[in-house]
């Protein structure tokens, strides 16, 4: 039976020789099969923590199990586990597509899969390159190969360390529906982006890392709701100067110049916004138009990373 | 054991070798080709005999070995570093792979390199000089101990630089030198017992010397120092290389 837990992660430590901690007393668990997002500003410990993970980074202090297996005392089956795409393109400028996504499969330890590379690079649609020298490969093109190498071996888990870095949209777009398709095929994601869209697009849970500390890990959907706001916007047909006091008690500020009334509200909370409308009518105000927005993954994050 | 990695990675190097077989193969064997032209038929005609040995024969073993040491160096020493400087190290450091099977893909593959072509260096000779091996066993296995012991120092070496000149460093500074002072083109008797004695501290004598006497059964040195002395330096490399896994330095941070 399948472990349920992809990584676990625990009190992982990495100091450098000059002193910066890039990761301080690190604590988390990612479920098998989902899709998690990892955020957090530059330098703030994403990709050490990803290396540290795979073994490229030694760590000062911590343990961290892949699929149950020690990273370190049960090292090959840990990593035999993992697929990474690191965020350089660091490819071999002479080799073909179809050589160096079989090289990688080789150092797994994997038997010589034709059908399973061929599948691999028709699914990125690098079917057609093949044959093709990598350098002679555009951004875009690379990164997929990238992502072929880190399939080759058919990991349970895969990284992927900003995996729209230098992607145009719509091949950023493409790339997600990819992910996903991987994800429903029971691989695990963890993903770092800069892209806050990216996250909020794809990840079931998210953690926020800053400065080598993670601040929070959560469901994506209950972290938006903990945290984000919903607003509803009445744009009024006449200016007015102040909240009239007919409507005292209720979350309402004004926005520009008096032309908006903004009724703001925890987006867990079930608010009847009935009551509202009547007390507008009653104090003579009538919008001409309504509408709601919410805050966004964007927003909270600035919001958290800023506040610490 | 990843016999699989260990396949892979000596595939690609292998591979690299075929795809520049120009700069790896033809080049070396061309600058032996002019080796012996001009130090064993222009000037060796004029030479007097050393041990008997013709001086153009007398030099074949010691081209072969300058050529296998400084291709073993250059060979594992550019094969180690360029997915460094490339970046693509990353791959193999999260590999499933052991020290020993990097090593042995890295090393093993540079070594056959140097094999083939001290090899075809020594075909090459054939046509210019007299030539017999009275123990080839001997001189097949001096052949591939030399390049596996050198490989493992342009391993070290490949970990070691930090840029394109220093991997140029050891082999231009030290390498060759000492090569050219190890008796290549001469016999270390022919030196004034001081020198003699300053050039027993040269590994490469005992590795010249040992790989002339599986030739013309007459060496610098005994057999038994010459293999006892190689397999010291082996040692030595090899230590150093677990070194350099264990604690990660230049490779990982």
């Amino acid at each position: 039976m399948p472990i349920e837990t992809a990584i676990e992660i625990r009190a992982l430590k990495k100091i450098y020789q000059n002193g910066f901690i890039a990761l301080d007393d690190i604590n988390l668990e990612i479920k098998r099969g989902e899709i998690f997002a990892l955020l957090g500003p530059n330098g703030a410990g994403k990709t050490t923590l990803i290396n540290t993970v795979c073994g490229i980074v030694q760590p000062t202090g911590g343990h961290v199990t892949v699929s149950g297996f020690d990273n370190v005392t049960q090292y090959r089956q840990a990593r035999a586990a993992i697929g990474l795409v690191p965020q350089e393109l660091t490819t071999d400028a002479f080799e073909s597509v179809w050589n160096t996504v079989t090289f990688s499969r080789g150092l797994f330890g994997k038997p010589r899969s034709p059908s399973y590379i061929t599948d691999t690079l028709k699914r990125l649609t690098l079917w057609d390159k093949r044959d093709e020298e990598i350098r002679n490969l555009s951004g875009g093109m690379k990164r997929r190969v990238m992502i072929a190498k880190a399939l080759s071996h058919e990991p349970e888990i895969l990284f992927l360390d900003e995996p729209s870095a230098g992607v145009d949209v719509e091949l950023r777009k493409s790339m997600w529906a990819q992910v996903r398709a991987l994800r429903d095929t029971g691989v695990t994601i963890i993903l770092t982006t800069h892209y806050i869209e990216e996250a909020q697009e794809m990840a079931d849970r998210v953690g926020i890392i800053n400065k080598g500390k993670l601040i929070l890990t959560e469901d994506k959907q209950t972290l938006m709701q903990k945290m984000g706001k919903r607003q509803i916007i009445f744009v009024l047909r006449d200016h007015i100067n102040s909240i009239p006091q007919t409507l005292a008690g209720l979350p309402l500020t004004l926005e520009d110049e008096g032309s908006k009334i903004i009724f703001t509200c925890d987006a867990t909370l079930d608010n009847d916004i009935s009551e509202t409308l009547d007390r507008l009518k009653e104090s003579g105000i009538r919008p001409k138009d309504i509408y709601s927005r919410e805050s966004s993954l964007e927003e909270i994050f600035v919001g958290l990373v800023g506040a610490v | 054991m990843n016999f699989r990695g260990i396949e892979a990675i000596y595939n690609f190097e292998m591979g690299r070798t075929f795809r520049t077989l120009g700069q790896s193969i033809a080049s070396p064997v061309l600058s032996t080709v002019l080796y012996f032209i001009v130090f064993g038929s222009a000037i060796g005609s004029r030479m007097e005999a050393i041990d008997d040995v013709p001086y153009g024969a007398f030099i074949v073993p010691g081209l072969i070995m300058l050529t296998v040491l400084s291709q073993s160096v250059s060979n594992a020493s550019f094969g180690i570093y360029f997915p460094r400087f490339t970046g693509t190290i990353y791959e193999i450091l999260s590999a499933p792979l052991s020290v020993v099977e990097v090593v042995i893909g890295y090393v093993g593959a540079a070594a056959t390199k140097s094999v083939i072509i001290g090899v075809i260096v020594l075909i090459t000779a054939a046509f210019f000089v007299p030539l017999r091996v009275a123990h080839p066993f001997w001189m097949l296995l001096f052949l591939i101990m030399t390049s596996v012991t050198f490989s493992l120092l342009g391993f070290i070496i490949g970990i070691w630089a930090d840029g394109f000149e220093k991997l140029q460093l050891i082999p231009l500074l030290v390498i060759t030198p000492l090569t050219f002072l190890g008796g290549s083109f001469y016999s270390i008797n022919l030196l004034p017992p001081f020198w003699q004695t300053i050039s027993l501290a040269n590994p490469v004598v005992y590795l010249v010397s040992g790989f002339r006497w599986s030739f013309y059964e007459r060496g610098d040195v005994s057999l038994t120092t010459s293999v006892v002395m190689i397999c010291v330096f082996t040692l030595i490399c090899s230590a150093i290389i677990g070194w350099i896994f264990k604690t990660g330095y230049r490779l990982k941070k």
